[in-house]
């Protein structure tokens, strides 16, 4: 039988405040543990919560950058369970009065196609703690780091809208790229500011009876989801072949040791008696608000990739690869503006700048060669001082932090021969130098003269120490054979 | 409204709160006549009544985003039961 998969994604967002949503205290990364962990985060008895004005704001942005309603009036709940890096015994979020309401995203498909994804809601709520299982700890404990207590999220939950791992991907990378143009979190996906959980089910090609769902949590990596994904829809297809039934679950997977484990029935887990926080007043969002927010929303990813498109004439998979990131594009758009060759800055973002990036692990906002620098390369191959091979010399030069493309070009002799005086008499040298390869020339067909025309290029981009500008040279060897002929 | 024994033990597992057999009836009864009470109130006429779920007409109160707190871990630690290198020490939780 043919099976088809039905992929829904909740996406928690960390909220880039620089406190948390109830308490001011810092929510920076990194820090020794529980010394950002203040008597709100705590829940010492007494403490009262404040709501974080920045935090309401961030969530409106999201809102109205997926054109979706706004919460005019919303409410915060109690999610009542316990677990050791939850002080309080409940989680303050949204339920009922979410601050952002149905929406939609659209995302493009591998075959230029384009599906709309529909968001059923997006909510204010607060991370837990982190708890410590490993290291030297006393034996038969875990310890618990609340640094992360309070820290601001939102909760974006789609429809069961997906059919396949490559939907999924696309939606949750079209999500980063929204939130990281718009500037409310920061997309550090090794540091848990963005994490994935996946509901996947699956149904008989089709039918439109939903099947039952299983919840795969906390999926930090587009990779890891794609391998969760691609196991949980095995797992179920397997077990109903098999005349099992898929039970409503909760599962981990583990991207380390590719291991996926239920975690704990649904049923018993999802008794969190929600009622409304009665230490918090409800969310009221004015129109001037939302008006002076909506004036204020950065650029969103698909207009940006329009705009390249028509700005700097590039192809639309370049302009989308260019827009979907916030940095990227800033950066590409000052290699643009400053080497005044959009194409030629395009395929260096792209390739090599993008490749060394991913080798050394590094954001493009810790690019050792900056954007500038680039621009200056670019500036240099356009106006042939540098061959294409001589630009990746020079690249490779000034990520070692050598210095600029025209300090580079001087101390390594690596300027083009362009003086056509001085290519023509390499030129001459070589043929006086190889009177039998010129002989075999004029001999062959005019067929076997085009490959033997490489023999002659060879010799001269050796004599020349590879500096000879080669379209030049072309020109000048051909008018000195077609003489001899 | 009659409330079940067992909803009763529900609730007490899901509370991390523990029932003795001696008390549990007393607490089934007590429960049974709050829901009573509510069972009454939904008498009342409420049709030209709007609903709400706070008793005052205000809204809640918005922070500015900055830093006041400072790292006070060695007087919370200094309250707690365990801890080890900085972190609270819990018995072991196993997933």
């Amino acid at each position: 039988m043919n099976w088809e998969t039905v992929i829904g994604l909740e996406v928690h967002v960390q909220l880039a405040t620089k406190t948390k949503i109830f308490s001011a205290a810092s929510t920076s990364f990194g820090a020794e543990p529980n010394t950002q962990a203040c008597a709100i985060d705590l829940a010492m008895p007494g403490t009262l919560p404040v709501l974080n004005e920045q935090a309401v704001h961030y969530a409106i942005m999201f809102g109205l950058a997926i054109d979706a309603e706004i919460g005019k009036v919303s409410v915060f709940e109690r999610k009542n369970y316990f677990y050791p890096d939850l002080p309080k015994g409940y989680q303050t979020t949204q339920l009922e009065k979410p601050i952002v309401g149905r929406g939609e995203v659209a995302i493009q498909l591998g075959d230029g196609s384009t599906k709309s994804i529909r968001i059923h809601h997006a909510h204010l709520e607060e991370d837990a703690g982190k708890s410590v299982h490993e290291g030297n700890l006393p034996y038969g404990s875990s310890g618990v780091d609340l640094n992360r207590a309070g820290t601001p999220l939102i909760e974006i939950v789609s429809e069961p809208d997906m059919r396949s791992i490559e939907e999924a991907v696309a939606f949750a990378k079209k999500l980063h790229s929204i939130v990281t143009s718009i500037g409310i979190c920061d997309g550090e996906m090794s540091q848990g500011s963005m994490r994935f959980d996946v509901n996947v089910s699956v149904r008989p090609m089709g039918t439109t009876e939903l099947g039952t769902r299983t919840e795969t949590k906390n999926l930090n990596s587009y990779k890891f989801m794609e391998e969760a994904i691609e196991k949980e829809v095995e797992r179920q297809i397997d077990l109903i072949e098999d005349g099992g039934t898929v039970r409503q679950e909760t599962r981990l997977y583990n991207g380390d040791t590719k291991v996926a484990k239920a975690m704990r029935s649904k049923e018993e887990a999802n008794d969190y008696r929600y009622f409304p926080c009665p230490d918090l007043l409800p969310v009221i969002v004015s129109d001037e608000t939302i008006e002076k927010l909506r004036r204020a929303l950065p650029e969103l990813p698909d207009a940006r990739q329009t705009r390249f498109m028509e700005q700097y004439i590039l192809s639309n998979y370049d302009a989308g690869v260019l827009s979907s990131d916030a940095s990227t594009a800033h950066f590409f758009e000052i290699v643009a503006a400053n080497s005044g060759n959009p194409k030629i800055a395009a395929n260096w973002t792209m390739g090599e700048l993008s490749a060394a990036l991913n080798n050394a692990g590094l954001n493009i906002t810790d690019s050792p060669v900056s954007a500038e620098l680039l621009a200056g390369m670019i500036v240099r191959i356009a106006d042939n001082s540098i061959s294409g091979k001589m630009a990746k010399q020079v690249f490779e030069a000034m990520w070692q932090g050598e210095g600029n493309a025209d300090e580079i070009i001087e101390a390594k002799g690596l300027q083009q021969v362009s003086d056509s005086g001085a290519l023509a008499k390499i030129v001459a040298d070589v043929l006086e130098a190889n009177p039998a390869m010129v002989e075999d020339f004029i001999a062959s067909d005019e067929n076997k003269r085009k490959k033997k025309l490489g023999g002659f290029m060879g010799q001269i981009m050796k004599a020349s120490k590879g500096q000879a500008n080669p379209q030049q040279v072309n020109q000048i060897l051909s008018q000195k054979l077609n003489e001899l002929l | 409204m009659i409330i079940e024994r067992h909803e009763i033990e529900k609730l007490a597992t899901l509370s991390r709160i523990s029932i003795d057999e001696k008390t549990i009836t007393d607490v089934t009864e007590r429960l049974s006549s709050v829901l009573d009470l509510v069972d009454q109130l939904q008498t009342a006429n409420t049709d030209s009544v709007q609903g709400i779920s706070r008793p005052f007409q205000v809204s809640q109160r918005l922070r500015a985003d900055d830093i006041t707190e400072s790292n006070h871990r060695d007087e919370f630690q200094a309250i707690a039961p365990a801890t080890d290198n900085g972190l609270f020490i819990v018995p072991k939780m196993i997933d």
